[in-house]
């Protein structure tokens, strides 16, 4: 056994970043999923007028903790006719692939479980490709006519929109030329333009494919409560309801982690060239310091004590973060410095991260959902020729800036004008199609009475 | 050494999820090692350092065809048991004739190990850290000297996309 | 590790998949067979590219899976198409063109 043992010893010795890495995202990514649903109520709230939770502990923020303290201990019930075995896989199949896709992704240039791996990104959109399955063989276990009308709907609408979704990950591949997560931050680097500049529809068509590939608002017909009572998780209770809920988040943690590595330029600051606007390095001290100081400011009006000693942590803590990034400047020859690009690429990279998923939050709560034709009818006749005119021009633009000459962004702008274009002409025949059906069905009474079902 | 290991555990899923899979009355459970099985082979591709193999595998073969038959399976109502009628002739006959092949080439695989330059040519693997970026590699050939197969294997999938939908449709008789 | 070993397992796939084929009456699992079988043949494939150091037999395992998805495709859709006429998907009892 002892060379075995010694060169599983050398692996862990070669590995040990990455695997500490690992087992931090299994432990940490459920939390983070669970504080951005709380955080995603309370701005739903906000949008509403109205506060959402607010007794669990101070401004509801123990809330996700009480929930799932709750699904816990809730009852486990199998229904009778339930094929048991895939019962317990279906939601155990979703978190796996969810958790295992974030393995690739870079948060920061440090921190990265799949290191330098050669397919990079391919690996995380792959790899999240499986989860599907598990929505498919829950709805199908649960023996239960609702579950399984509305897992067969979800799978129908992830695999329409998987060619966009592929498309619009194209054309960034296109412009960075590599697979490998690291080079493609590095190439926004060298190229001096986060690719969602370049590459505006590419940015877009991923956007609405992808809100559309995690089961999100306005495409959640699939959940939709008010008419599947809860479509492919129906007959799911306590734990594995939750293993299928974190999934869901963990997934646009995913998406928003690869969006932000492809377009919005991973881990680098606003202007990372440009020398004189150097400043923007002291930016995340410069926030977390406004933020302790807002939470000193309102620790004095709080009604109650135990809520104002949180507001004193919580600024605490702030400050603490505060000094910890002063003192990774590059200036400050203390040992910290060596950390200034993981610190630094970490903090824009989760503050981009964060803005992506408030744009999932914010069209959830803005947008009226879609009808399934409807959704059927916008991912194959509109999204996929227009991600597809989308790769073509990305690719024209790319063969006449490097064969002709011409500048990249002349080039990108031409051909970014002559998509809008197509999608123009796309959406003028689908609105001519539109007023036919309708004049159909006002023409037939025996449709018109069905207008309220589906 | 890991190299081993990671091949055998890859090989040991493989194997088992295949006997499993094709001794299954249920079409679904089938189609759930046969994933299994596909899986574990990615994981062999990965270990043989064919990366987008790898992940070829994962996207087209697991999340695109075993899709395929899962919905297949559930709109033609197949995942009920059927009633397995035992033939056993027929099986004792395709275990014993398995068993002769497998012996057959499975001697030839055996004896090839001892001679290099007599019979099997058997060459020794280059060095993991010593080879050239996969996808690249992959990409040069696959768009350089096999440019044609690859344009004759997208007109393939077109005709068989265009014959599987027009024999799934519906006939709505005129 | 030598090569005999990969060529040991893609052998195990292909006969278990031939046994597969030739045993089961369902003929939904025996297109499954099949693709099992057309995994083992890129096994075999894959390690003669790594051990030859030639990147075309990965080449080749690429044009086969994509082979495999369209066989699958066209395959279901045939099943699909004979179910709809004669509601069996049993090999049994496929017999239109008996006399």
């Amino acid at each position: 056994m002892s060379p075995m043992l010694h060169s599983i010893l050398a692996f862990v010795q070669t590995w040990w970043v990455e695997l500490l890495c690992a087992v931090l995202i299994v432990l940490v990514v459920p939390l983070i999923a669970v504080y951005i649903v709380l955080v995603e109520r309370k701005a739903m709230a906000d949008m509403r007028a109205r506060l959402g939770p607010m007794r669990v502990g101070p401004h509801g923020l123990l809330q996700p903790i009480a929930d799932a303290l709750k699904l816990l201990f809730k009852e486990d019930l199998i229904p009778d006719n339930a094929d048991q075995f895939i019962f317990w896989l279906a939601p155990v199949l979703s978190m796996t692939a969810a958790l295992t896709s974030m393995g690739a992704v870079a948060i920061g240039p440090w921190f990265q479980v799949a290191r330098d791996i050669n397919i990079g990104l391919l690996f995380v959109v792959g790899v999240g490709a499986l989860g599907p399955f598990g929505i498919v063989l829950g709805g199908w276990a649960s023996n239960n006519h609702y579950s399984i009308i509305g897992a067969l709907r979800s799978t129908a609408q992830l695999i329409s929109y998987e060619t966009t979704a592929g498309f619009a990950l194209v054309s960034g591949f296109l412009l960075a030329g590599t697979l490998n997560v690291r080079a493609i931050v590095e190439t926004q680097r060298t190229d001096q333009a986060w690719y969602v500049f370049l590459a505006p529809v590419g940015f877009f068509t991923y956007l609405i494919a992808w809100i559309a590939e995690t089961n999100r608002a306005p495409f959640d017909l699939p959940e939709a409560e008010s008419e599947l009572v809860a479509g492919y998780m129906t007959e799911y209770s306590g734990f594995r309801w939750s293993l299928y809920f974190l999934a869901e988040y963990a997934n646009m943690i995913v998406v928003a982690s690869v969006g932000t590595t492809l377009f919005l330029g991973g881990w680098l600051r606003p202007f990372p060239n440009v020398r004189w606007l150097a400043g923007l390095d002291a930016a995340p001290t410069l926030l977390l310091a406004a933020v302790g100081a807002y939470c000193v400011f309102r620790a004095g009006k709080q009604p109650a004590r135990a809520q104002s000693m949180f507001m004193w942590a919580v600024a605490f803590g702030c400050f603490v973060v505060a000094a910890i990034f002063t003192l990774a400047l590059p200036f400050s020859h203390l040992p910290l410095e060596r950390m200034h690009d993981g610190l630094y690429g970490a903090f824009w990279f989760l503050l981009k991260v964060s803005a992506y998923i408030y744009i999932f939050m914010w069209l959830r709560f803005t947008l009226p959902r879609f009808r399934f034709d409807q959704l059927m009818r916008l991912g194959w006749h509109i999204l996929i020729p227009l991600a597809l005119v989308n790769v073509v021009d990305v690719g024209i633009a790319l063969a006449l800036s490097s064969e002709f000459g011409i500048n990249r962004w002349v080039a990108m702008v031409i051909t970014t004008a002559a998509t809008l274009g197509a999608a123009m002409l796309l959406l003028h025949w689908n609105d001519k199609y539109a007023a036919a059906a309708s004049a159909a069905l006002l023409t037939d009474s025996s449709i018109a009475e069905d207008t309220h079902a589906g | 050494m890991l190299d081993s290991v990671i091949f055998y555990f890859f090989a040991g899923i493989a194997v088992v999820s295949a006997v499993l899979m094709i001794t299954r009355r249920n079409a679904i459970h089938s189609a759930i090692f046969l994933i299994t099985t596909l899986l574990a082979t990615a994981g062999i591709f990965l270990q043989l350092r064919a990366e987008f193999l790898f992940i070829s595998q994962i996207i087209l073969y697991v999340g695109g065809i075993m899709v395929l038959f899962i919905f297949a399976i559930m709109l033609v109502r197949l995942d009920v048991p059927l009633p397995q009628i035992r033939s056993r002739t027929q099986k004792w006959i395709a275990l014993l004739v398995a068993l002769a092949v497998g012996l057959e080439a499975g001697v030839v695989i055996w004896l090839a190990r001892k001679v290099p330059g007599q019979g099997l040519l058997i060459p020794n693997a280059a060095p993991a850290d010593k080879l050239a970026p996969n996808t690249e590699e992959l990409a040069k050939t696959l768009f350089g000297t096999y440019l044609l197969p690859f344009e004759i294997a997208s007109v393939l999938l077109l005709v068989a996309m265009v014959g599987a939908v027009v024999m799934a449709k519906k006939r709505t008789d005129a | 590790m030598p090569i005999g070993h990969y060529l040991f397992l893609s052998l195990a796939l292909f006969l278990i998949g031939a046994i597969g084929v030739i045993t089961r009456r369902n003929v939904i699992i025996v297109l499954m067979s099949i693709e099992l079988i057309l995994n083992a043949v890129n096994i075999n494939l894959v390690a003669f590219s790594r051990y030859f150091g030639d990147v075309a037999g990965q080449v080749f395992a690429l044009f086969i899976i994509a082979d495999a998805a369209a066989e699958a495709a066209v395959g279901l859709g045939i099943i699909i198409a004979f179910f709809r006429n004669r509601e069996t998907v049993l090999a049994d009892e496929m017999d239109l063109l008996k006399w």
